[in-house]
């Protein structure tokens, strides 16, 4: 089976969905000639002409509110912003909007659509290049949000979100974009919004974690299996909505859990994770739930050294996972 | 005060156009419905019977006029809180109003879950909105991108008001429609008001309009009590857009009659002497009534029995709605997602 990273996976999925359905349409800056930034879009404008690959002006909520309007008039637009630090704008479009359309309309204009964006740190990006924007969408009803970690799971995802009926902010680690490669099938396969996939199994702890963190922690559970630990890697996948049952299995299995991701701690989706487990676990647990997260500053710095004490790593991880593993 | 838009100071002789006498007795009749329906829904309002009321009263003309230009049912309409005669021309009913009125369950907006006057029908491609303004002009784009796209002459059609031009997405919309020279109109129902806030303290522009040349684009100002003065000017930005010309900004110059919102007391920031000038020059309903009046399409004993018939269908609306049944609580947890 071929090797791809993720970036590849986004971009076969986008070929892919665009071949198959003439409605799909793409908008985003530099989308077009450059292929994106991060050349997600590569080719496609070649393949596919002007008028479905659309280099936009920049102003991130005219690309969310156009591509609501397109989707209302029938097409299946995948709208790209191009760091996830800049979706600020398009708030309004995206929660007063997409998410409350098919509500505020009692089901007669809800409409698909696919905002992409690239989030996380690890790549000297600084406060406006780095952020994970997660939480403040996870929280919205009407979206749903994914945040795939590895290549298989992305181009599977993403077409998932593309066919999707609904509002899906796809979030790609940018990170991760090269760093991470995997086997990608050629062809066809869709994995389903809302699922949540164990990595690894384990017997001792969980971890339950998504993205870029999910690679890290499979390292840190291959280090504390050294030491004889058995840690499980709960990979969330879909982060609104939660996969409770998944999350709750796991911690009924192990009863040790620590959650960990890359946004900061307070509000994060590790306070709903760890929520779901007291409501629900509690008499199957063994030590309190943890969460390690990102500190609670206003986004990582540019030098290596405010970066690297910003972002989550396997050693970080393999501390938290051994002092659960102690209690 | 009433020279800030510095429009004409007496409304202007409305000349026979290419519609007919039974068209513009119809339009004249939709105006009145419009301007009945809205009177009730105050009325309602203060006998506590619906919790809010936002008015199209003064605004009808511009509105009658827009929807004439449209064909209902195949040009996009994305409409805001004031377009109750806009949706009323394109073929909402009067028992439709009343029901988004009183938020019933059979409202077809929104089943009883948006304030009034935040329109939805996919019959009739009237998009639904939300409060926060100026939010609808994008998809309105992009509405018009997709006609575009598949060859299609629908037009795309939204208003706003004058203090929607200030946010970044009447710009933002704007500018992308002209880029890609999409068959879009926005309409600018100007009545100088933002709530409390006049036309000087938003714009140090005289006239919307102007801005259209900023994004490459015509625009063009006319008097909202002059009903074919607001057809002709809307015709030929739906014929410009139809050929593949592109966007217009089209801007009309309303009069608000009643303060913001049912919760709003105008008084209290706007001058009596101010409102009484703008009423007297440009009240379109009068204005469309005198105009009747002089080409003879329009007399007393045709007027009276306009009103009557008018009058029975806003009681039977008001009789239908308030005896409709509210959405079911457990609805609150239906259609978040499509699956749901």
């Amino acid at each position: 089976m071929p090797q791809k990273n993720v970036v590849e996976a986004v971009r076969d999925a986008l070929l892919e969905e665009m071949e198959r359905d003439p409605t799909v349409i793409l908008m985003g800056e530099d989308v077009g000639e450059r292929g994106g930034v991060f050349r997600a879009t590569e080719g496609l404008l070649a393949k596919f002409g002007p008028e479905r690959v659309i280099d936009a002006p920049l102003a991130e909520s005219s690309i969310v509110g156009v591509a609501i309007g397109a989707a209302v008039n029938g097409f299946r637009p995948v709208a790209e912003i191009q760091f996830a630090d800049f979706i600020l704008p398009a708030v309004n479009q995206l929660i007063s909007e997409a998410a409350k359309l098919r509500y505020r309309s009692n089901g007669a204009f809800g409409r698909p659509l696919t905002v992409r964006t690239p989030y996380g740190g690890g790549v000297h990006g600084a406060l406006y290049h780095s952020q994970s924007i997660e939480a403040l969408f996870a929280h919205i009803p009407g979206l749903k949000v994914v945040a795939p970690s590895t290549p298989y799971d992305t181009k599977g995802l993403l077409k998932a979100a593309i066919r999707d009926p609904d509002p899906v902010l796809f979030l790609e680690h940018k990170r991760a974009y090269r760093l991470i490669r995997g086997e990608v099938p050629e062809g066809e396969y869709v994995l389903p919004i809302g699922k949540a996939e164990v990595k690894r199994q384990g017997t001792d702890l969980s971890l339950i974690t998504y993205g870029l963190t999910v690679h890290y922690g499979l390292q840190a559970a291959e280090e504390l299996a050294r030491e004889g630990v058995s840690v499980e890697v709960l990979d969330l996948r879909t982060l609104l909505p939660l996969d409770r049952e998944a999350v709750l299995a796991t911690a009924k299995k192990t009863g040790k859990v620590l959650i960990a991701h890359e946004d900061n701690l307070t509000g994060g989706l590790g306070g709903e994770v760890a929520a779901i487990i007291a409501q629900d676990a509690f008499e199957w647990l063994d030590a309190p739930v943890m969460r390690l997260a990102g500190p609670d500053v206003p986004a990582m710095g540019y030098a290596k050294t405010l970066e690297d004490a910003y972002m989550l790593s396997p050693e970080k991880i393999a501390a938290a996972l051994r002092k659960l593993a102690a209690y | 005060m009433s020279t800030q838009r510095q429009r004409r100071a007496e409304a202007p002789e409305l000349k026979p156009g290419q519609l007919s006498k039974p068209e513009l007795l119809q339009m004249y009749r939709t105006m009145l419905l419009a301007r009945r329906l809205d009177e009730r829904m105050w009325l309602l309002n203060r006998q506590g019977k619906i919790a809010f009321v936002i008015s199209c009263q003064g605004h009808e003309g511009a509105q009658v006029g827009i929807a004439k230009a449209l064909r209902p049912g195949v040009d996009w309409v994305l409409p805001y809180y004031r377009d109750l005669a806009l949706v009323l021309a394109l073929g909402m009913t009067a028992r439709e109003a009343m029901l988004g009125a009183f938020a019933r369950a059979e409202d077809p907006s929104s089943g009883g879950r948006q304030m009034p006057s935040h329109y939805g029908s996919p019959r009739l491609r009237i998009v639904s909105g939300s409060s926060p303004v100026a939010t609808q002009i994008p998809h309105a784009v992009g509405v018009a991108l997709a006609s575009k796209l598949r060859r299609e002459d629908a037009v795309a059609v939204t208003c706003l008001g004058e203090g929607s031009t200030s946010q970044g997405d009447f710009h933002e919309g704007l500018n992308f429609a002209a880029v890609h020279s999409l068959p879009v109109v926005f309409v600018c129902e100007n009545n100088g008001w933002a709530i409390s806030t006049p036309l000087r303290e938003e714009m140090a522009v005289k006239r919307v309009s102007k801005r259209a040349r900023a994004y490459g684009m015509p625009g063009e100002t006319v008097d909202g009590s002059d009903l074919l003065g607001v057809y002709e000017a809307m015709q030929r930005a739906v014929a410009r857009a139809r050929q593949g010309e592109g966007p217009t900004l089209l801007e009309v110059l309303t009069v608000r009659l009643t303060s913001h919102s049912s919760d709003d007391n105008q008084f209290t920031y706007r001058p009596k002497k101010e409102l009484a000038t703008e009423t007297r020059h440009h009240e379109p309903l009068a204005a469309c009534g005198r105009y009747l009046r002089q080409a003879g399409i329009l007399d007393d004993a045709k007027a009276q029995e306009l009103e009557a018939a008018v009058a029975a269908e806003v009681d039977d609306a008001t009789d239908y709605a308030e005896r409709a049944a509210p959405p079911a609580p457990e609805t609150l947890l239906e259609r978040v997602y499509a699956e749901g």
